[in-house]
């Protein structure tokens, strides 16, 4: 490459100190939580820097999965993922197909309503959404953890910039052909629209598994309670004497693997998909 | 309806075109408009009632009570006014310090990571990002521990030779702390005497909480990297040939900094101010999680401020107005930002540092 002088080598050395050093700011206090949740509670309270515990336990393991609601909250929240993510990559591509082709009165009007809609601030909808699901008897039932999520407005309008971003020429020839509407869209449009469905998938999985103020206005059934609600819990003192953190941060811990694991398998398209999401 | 569509609505190829996009849009107008519109429609009337939180809101039995809810939270002085008062004042702290801070450590970051002699850039980009994707109740489990009285951030700071706080226990305001350092620990009679919402002038100034400044650490630790992204983003679209005519003219890198790449950021820095305002003044998770408005209600804010009013006091007309309070905030803000960063019509000295620039907004 380029010669460098010494002034600019110095400057390039200071730069890589920089940015490693915020690097390690970022990621240490994940290494922690990892070898706390091995560590014992007073090793926890007094070495509470330190990567290796004095004395390797698995106390805080043992406890989540053989003796409390843990893996109860574990499967709640993947049921409510598992069908957040199907609805969402279901209806909003069907929408987005939608407002993106096919040409009906008042698309417009429903165009405009969408974006009128993503502009609500969620947290404001808190005490609302109890209202209604409680109006419609769906309070405290799956129906209304996951009715609530199913669809949402920024994913239909992700995958209506996509789809206009496609030439319509494949899907006028299957017309042409005479396939009804919705077999061109299952058949044709659908397996071209991969890449922004996965952004949907992302997107959608992560937001159900990470989502805990729904549940809190949805529920207050113990059986019902997903891992954000009941790691809340936690932290708060529940289940535990004492400050427990080995058993907080394990908890937190295993909250944290599937979308971590799901980061790691698309980081790539993670990336990417924010940098579509901007372009508008 | 069908009869007045367009003439392709009719022809053979386009047939039963108008029938599916209802079709196809269904779900999404209903289930949006039963838990979007509808619960909207109706807190608004909550927030007009006194309903007690049993059976429906519509009953006979629940009544019209007018402004009553809103004069409780703004004008009346007392528990209820002074809570919601408290809750802006903390807010209002946590949102001046996350958004800056937030805003230029991303734009710092992606620009280092941005640099095309930089090795290793996937690396550094993923370690700033991982942050972001894990979910706030996770995140604020690990913050209570790193800020224990004896955790991390206190063992570092001994290192130093300081003797960290217990931070999420510590009501005292920062910048009480500051003048205090000064000598200035109580405030002259002007700023304790008067106030607003039920909190003196005095109480204002208090700054954020130790607690509530711990909170303020993780907010820009878990959003700098999606905000990054975005910036980098921002970064990719403009591109680089403006830059090097500038080195060419002899420019140095601040100076290309401030005059050739900030302006042309401009819609992605709108965009990062934007979510990050609107993000702020939505605190919630966190502080359900973690101190529930403790200590000394320094970390009250709003949104957990209508839920626990709703949810906990059952007083739900009261709840309902603190959640529209907050929402106007929230589009006064929003209308405040866009405001300040509109294009402003530019003296004609700074046209021509502009003139080069091609109009890069439209490109994909």
């Amino acid at each position: 490459m380029r010669h460098l002088s010494a002034r600019q080598r110095a400057g390039q050395i200071l730069l890589y100190a920089l940015l490693i050093a915020i690097a390690v700011v970022y990621v240490y206090p994940f290494l922690i939580q990892i070898s706390t949740s091995f560590k014992t509670d007073e090793d926890a309270a007094t070495n509470g820097i330190s990567l290796l515990p004095q004395v390797w336990s698995f106390a805080a393991y043992e406890r989540l999965f053989a003796n409390s609601d843990f893996p109860r909250w574990f499967f709640n929240s993947a049921v409510v993922t598992v069908f957040v993510t199907v609805g969402r990559v279901f209806f909003d591509s069907l929408a987005g197909y939608a407002l993106a082709r096919l040409r009906f009165r008042g698309r417009s009007v429903v165009f405009a309503a969408l974006v009128a809609v993503m502009s609500v601030p969620t947290v404001v909808l808190l005490i609302p959404k109890f209202l209604v699901i409680n109006q419609l008897g769906l309070f405290n039932s799956y129906a209304g953890m996951i009715l609530p999520l199913l669809v949402d407005a920024a994913g239909v309008f992700i995958m209506k910039n996509f789809f206009e971003s496609i030439p319509a020429s494949v899907e006028e020839q299957a017309r042409i052909d005479g396939a009804g509407t919705f077999r061109i869209f299952r058949s044709v449009v659908l397996p071209m629209a991969a890449p922004a469905l996965v952004t949907i998938i992302i997107l959608s999985f992560q937001g159900s598994w990470n989502e805990l103020s729904h549940f809190i206005v949805a529920t207050n059934d113990p059986a019902l309670t997903t891992l954000t609600k009941g790691v809340a819990s936690l932290a708060s003192g529940q289940l535990s004497q004492g400050s427990q953190f080995p058993l907080k941060l394990a908890a937190a811990l295993i909250m944290t693997l599937p979308v971590a694991v799901m980061f790691f398998v698309f980081q790539r398209r993670i990336m990417n998909s924010t940098e579509g999401a901007v372009k508008e | 309806m069908a009869t007045k569509a367009r003439r392709v609505g009719s022809s053979g190829i386009r047939r039963g075109e108008a029938a599916a996009g209802w079709l196809f849009t269904a779900p999404v107008i209903v289930v949006l408009g039963l838990f979007l519109l509808v619960p909207v429609l109706m807190a608004l009337w909550v927030s007009f009632s006194d309903w007690a939180g049993r059976g429906s809101p519509f009953a006979g039995s629940v009544s019209f009570v007018g402004a009553k809810n809103y004069a409780a939270v703004l004008v009346d002085g007392g528990l209820a006014t002074r809570d919601f008062g408290t809750s802006l004042r903390n807010n209002a702290w946590y949102v001046l310090l996350v958004v800056p801070l937030q805003t230029v450590l991303a734009l710092f970051l992606a620009l280092m990571v941005n640099r095309s002699v930089l090795r290793g850039r996937g690396l550094f980009r993923t370690a700033y990002y991982f942050p972001s994707v894990t979910s706030s109740v996770a995140i604020t489990v690990l913050w209570l521990f790193l800020f224990s009285a004896t955790g991390a951030v206190n063992g570092v700071l001994g290192w130093l030779g300081i003797h960290g706080p217990n931070w999420f226990n510590d009501p005292r305001g920062i910048v009480h702390l500051l003048l205090g350092a000064f000598g200035a620990s109580d405030g002259p009679a002007a700023l304790t005497q008067g106030g607003v919402l039920g909190v003196s002038w005095w109480g204002w100034l208090a700054g954020p909480s130790i607690a509530m400044t711990a909170y303020i650490l993780m907010a820009v630790f878990t959003t700098s990297g999606t905000f990054m992204l975005l910036f980098l983003a921002g970064l990719q679209n403009i591109g680089g040939d403006v830059e090097e005519a500038a080195m060419m003219d002899g420019a140095n890198g601040w100076q290309r900094f401030w005059r050739i790449t900030l302006p042309q950021l401009r819609p992605t820095l709108f965009t990062v101010l934007t979510l990050g305002l609107i993000g702020c003044w939505q605190v919630f998770d966190q502080i359900y999680t973690g101190t529930q408005g403790a200590p000394g209600k320094t970390t009250l804010t709003p949104a957990y401020l209508s839920y626990d009013t709703a949810f906990r006091t059952q007083e739900w007309g009261q709840g309902a107005a603190i959640a529209f309070l907050l929402f106007v905030i929230i589009v006064v803000f929003t209308l405040l930002q866009r405001w300040v960063l509109r294009d402003r019509p530019v003296s004609r000295r700074r046209i021509r540092a502009y003139e080069p620039v091609p109009a890069k907004e439209g490109t994909r």
